[in-house]
């Protein structure tokens, strides 16, 4: 594909496909729904708070003896 | 679009909601345009401004005020645009009559338009977005490349192969654009 097809091909997308108007609002106040998707799906705990609590069941399952230490500082 | 203060973007990072929403009063319209820009469905484009700002205050702790709130929230809503096209790919539908552009081209049949129209929904979805929002929408290489996350050149290539695809596709169909 030279240059003057790559040219023809954007006209004929552009004609396809007109603009849309992207400086246009939405036609409601979506802060409610963002309020809403907020309180329903809690944000999932952090990759580092698995990886902790997986390190703590390592440590005790190679060390088991630390465990009542473990649960004495809980 | 301006971006928000120092003192509002550092509350936003640390969950305060009240920051969240100033930052989201700033800052919707701008995330709704760019993805009513890609989607080209204002329904959708509403559905989509949520779940970018679902992900934005999900991804708080990572953002870096150097970089700007407007170009973070528009890369977040590209890679939300990106997902619902992946997802609905073969579920859109033309409506039965296309907006006509502004400066028609009397050589341009409305079928040709529909058939053009329809080839590029066929496209990979990562090549469509570049495509839709370099050719058709002529916004800047720069821009287009920082919400997607790639080079400009990459962008370039993307256009390149978008618009290769789609003259393949047309003349399988007995087009010669």
């Amino acid at each position: 594909m030279n240059e003057n097809d790559e040219l023809r091909m954007k006209k004929l997308l552009q004609q396809a496909l007109p603009p849309v108007d992207g400086d246009s609002e939405p036609a409601r106040d979506l802060w409610p729904a963002v309020l809403r998707r907020l309180d329903a799906r809690p944000a999932a705990p952090p990759w580092f708070d698995w990886a902790l609590l997986a390190g703590l069941a390592a440590f005790a399952a190679f060390f088991p003896a630390s465990i009542p230490v473990f649960f004495y500082y809980l | 679009m301006r971006n928000g203060s120092s003192d509002v973007l550092n509350e936003f990072r640390q969950g305060d909601v009240a920051a969240f929403e100033t930052l989201f009063r700033l800052h919707q319209r701008a995330v709704y345009g760019w993805i009513l820009r890609i989607v080209r469905n204002p329904a959708t484009a509403e559905e989509l401004t949520v779940e970018s700002f679902w992900r934005i205050h999900c991804a708080r702790a990572r953002f870096q005020p150097s970089r700007g709130f407007e170009a973070w929230a528009r890369c977040i809503a590209t890679r939300a645009a990106l997902d619902w096209l992946r997802t609905r790919r073969s579920e859109i539908e033309l409506p039965a009559e296309l907006p006509a552009p502004a400066v028609a081209d009397p050589a341009v049949t409305g079928e040709i338009r529909r058939k053009t129209a329809l080839a590029f929904q066929r496209l990979p979805p990562r090549l469509r977005i570049a495509a839709v929002l370099a050719v058709v929408e002529e916004q800047p290489h720069k821009e287009v490349a920082e919400a997607l996350g790639i080079s400009v050149s990459a962008v370039k290539l993307r256009v390149f192969r978008a618009l290769h695809l789609l003259r393949k596709d047309l003349q399988q169909q007995g087009i010669t654009p």
